[in-house]
């Protein structure tokens, strides 16, 4: 049996690629009267089952609110959040959010932290252990089972948050930037480790990013969002062959006409945040000037 | 095992910090000695430690009174006093802390008593619980317990409190029940407070019970004749009276030892509970 039938033996109740979340006319207001603030406004879109959708939009724009209300952690102020068709109304073991900085248990081993979710089920069976030795394997840390995450490298213990959330089969994974913060070799790394997962088990997946490259290598499909208030700005289908190879990518046409498209819609956005001074927009601006000067 | 010893031993031995603990030690007794007999070595007697036995007199006293089972027993009842409130402290001090950080309503009852009870020193507590408690033993044992108490649930009480709130959302969204986040996010979570709060409380459980001794008198000092019943403070206490300063100082010595001892114990005992933060 190998890791994918041992998933699919665990499975839970969602199918084996996962639930269909439907977002729809979704607004978030902050506060009332004159001190109301606007930051997420009338969103619609689907992360459809199976599919990995990246979202990505400039700094500071709602992004993590928008992520809050699909975990279930606050609630829209208008519009609807359904998941598989019934409402989403508080936070669930359907969804599993990764978060930003590693939220591993410093007191427990690798191993330990991995199977956290299984034994707070009762599930720590044979078939459960065996799947876990099957990710500990393929997250490249079977030496380091034994070892407590203060043990571990920055990337190592990303990935092992990874593990220890895909055991729970969530019928939706939603990812906070998972990798802001690493060095750029350890990030491309983890993209591959992250997206040889993914395609091994395929679960219905909310990517929020601002990196184009990483977006572009992962996702399915992904949803530019304007500056606050979050609007949706456009959808690009990213209809490239699986499995991904870094290198493939970088060389693709189809990809960097993507990429592109992208870029100068992002930037129109992060001019605007610029215009109202924000400072990692700043940063993107020059960025972007720089990569434009290059090609 | 024995040869583990050895190289551990080796290793200690030819260890900077080993040398530089040697050397300050020993500069220290030696101004100590030469402060004490200054009078008779410089005609001028230093201010306060020429006032003070030398080193060279308490190590023979300490010599005598090693041999001596009264000694000993005042030790071990010291020792008994300290282990009986510095363990009634954890039992009642750990699972009050834990509750209080757990429970907002607990925590908005129980606090402001919490908070007017703990500025009071333990020493103030020695003539109220000598009336409260039917025995002598007992109130020396409740004022000990009350000097570990209160570091105790602080502490406690800090290190639940601080913990991140991350842990939380993920052992929730992972499908821990309150129970299983208690047991296994709460509790590991806390525990280095928890071997803070017993380090720093066993010291002052210490410097309690010698004081509690002094003023009550020794407790079971009758029953057992003079003072051997009283612990190490009625044996200060007693020397003092007595005038035997050589003794006074050795009794110090020995608590200072003893204080050392328990602190290190304890230290061990975290370290092997937590060996996440000392594995690296």
């Amino acid at each position: 049996m190998n890791i994918q039938q041992m998933a699919q033996a665990s499975q839970v109740a969602s199918g084996p690629l996962g639930s269909q979340i439907t977002v729809s006319n979704v607004s978030k207001v902050y506060g009332a009267g004159d001190f109301a603030k606007e930051v997420v406004r009338d969103c619609s879109f689907t992360l459809d089952s199976g599919k990995l959708t990246v979202m990505i939009g400039p700094s500071g724009c709602g992004k993590s609110t928008l992520i809050r209300m699909l975990a279930g952690f606050e609630r829209p102020s208008t519009g609807t959040i359904t998941l598989d068709g019934k409402p989403v109304t508080g936070p669930g073991l359907d969804r599993l959010v990764v978060f930003q900085e590693s939220a591993l248990f410093p007191w427990m081993s690798t191993y330990d932290n991995i199977m956290f979710g299984p034994r707070a089920r009762g599930e720590d069976t044979p078939e459960m252990r065996a799947f876990a030795e099957g990710l500990l394997h393929k997250i490249g840390l079977d030496g380091f089972r034994k070892k407590y995450p203060a043990q571990l490298s920055g990337g190592m213990q990303r990935r092992a948050e990874l593990a220890r959330s895909m055991i729970n089969k969530p019928a939706v994974m939603i990812l906070d930037e998972p990798f802001r913060g690493l060095d750029a070799m350890t990030k491309k790394l983890m993209q591959e480790y992250y997206s040889n997962l993914y395609e091994e088990f395929r679960r219905t997946t909310f990517f929020v990013t601002t990196d184009i490259d990483e977006a572009i290598y992962l996702a399915d499909r992904i949803l530019i969002m304007t500056n606050i208030p979050t609007q949706l700005r456009a959808v690009i289908n990213v209809d490239l062959p699986r499995p991904r190879h870094v290198e493939d990518i970088t060389e693709n046409d189809d990809a960097n006409a993507i990429k592109m498209q992208a870029l100068s819609l992002l930037h129109e956005e992060a001019m605007k945040s610029f215009a109202r001074g924000s400072k990692a927009a700043a940063d993107f601006v020059d960025a972007y000037a720089k990569r434009m000067n290059k090609e | 095992m024995a040869k583990a010893f050895a190289l551990r031993a080796i290793s200690v031995l030819s260890g900077d910090d080993f040398w530089r603990g040697i050397v300050s030690i020993a500069v220290f007794l030696i101004f100590w000695e030469v402060g004490s007999r200054s009078q008779a070595l410089f005609g001028v007697a230093f201010p306060w430690v020429s006032q003070v036995p030398p080193p060279s007199a308490v190590l023979q006293e300490l010599i005598v009174l090693v041999q001596e089972p009264s000694f000993w027993i005042s030790a071990l009842l010291s020792t008994l006093r300290v282990f009986e409130g510095f363990l009634a402290a954890m039992v009642i001090g750990i699972p009050l802390g834990l509750a209080m950080a757990v429970s907002r309503t607990f925590y908005g009852i129980t606090f402001p008593v919490f908070e007017v009870l703990r500025p009071i020193p333990p020493l103030a507590w020695v003539p109220a619980s000598i009336i409260f408690w039917p025995t002598q033993e007992l109130s020396i044992a409740f004022v000990t317990f009350l000097g570990a108490f209160f570091t105790i649930v602080i502490n406690v009480i800090g290190g639940a409190q601080a913990i991140d709130v991350r842990y939380f959302q993920a052992a929730r969204s992972m499908g821990s029940s309150t129970w299983d986040i208690f047991r296994r996010i709460i509790l590991p979570a806390t525990l280095p407070s928890i071997v803070v709060g017993a380090t720093v409380g066993v010291g002052i459980t210490w410097a309690v019970v010698v004081a509690a001794e002094m003023i009550s008198g020794g407790g079971s000092a009758g029953s057992m004749g003079g003072a051997a019943g009283g612990g190490v403070g009625f044996f200060i206490w007693n020397s003092y009276v007595g005038g035997s300063y050589t003794q006074i100082v050795a009794g110090m010595i020995s608590i200072g030892i003893a204080g050392y001892i328990s602190s290190a114990a304890l230290r061990k005992i975290g370290k092997w509970l937590t060996p996440w933060l000392s594995e690296s």
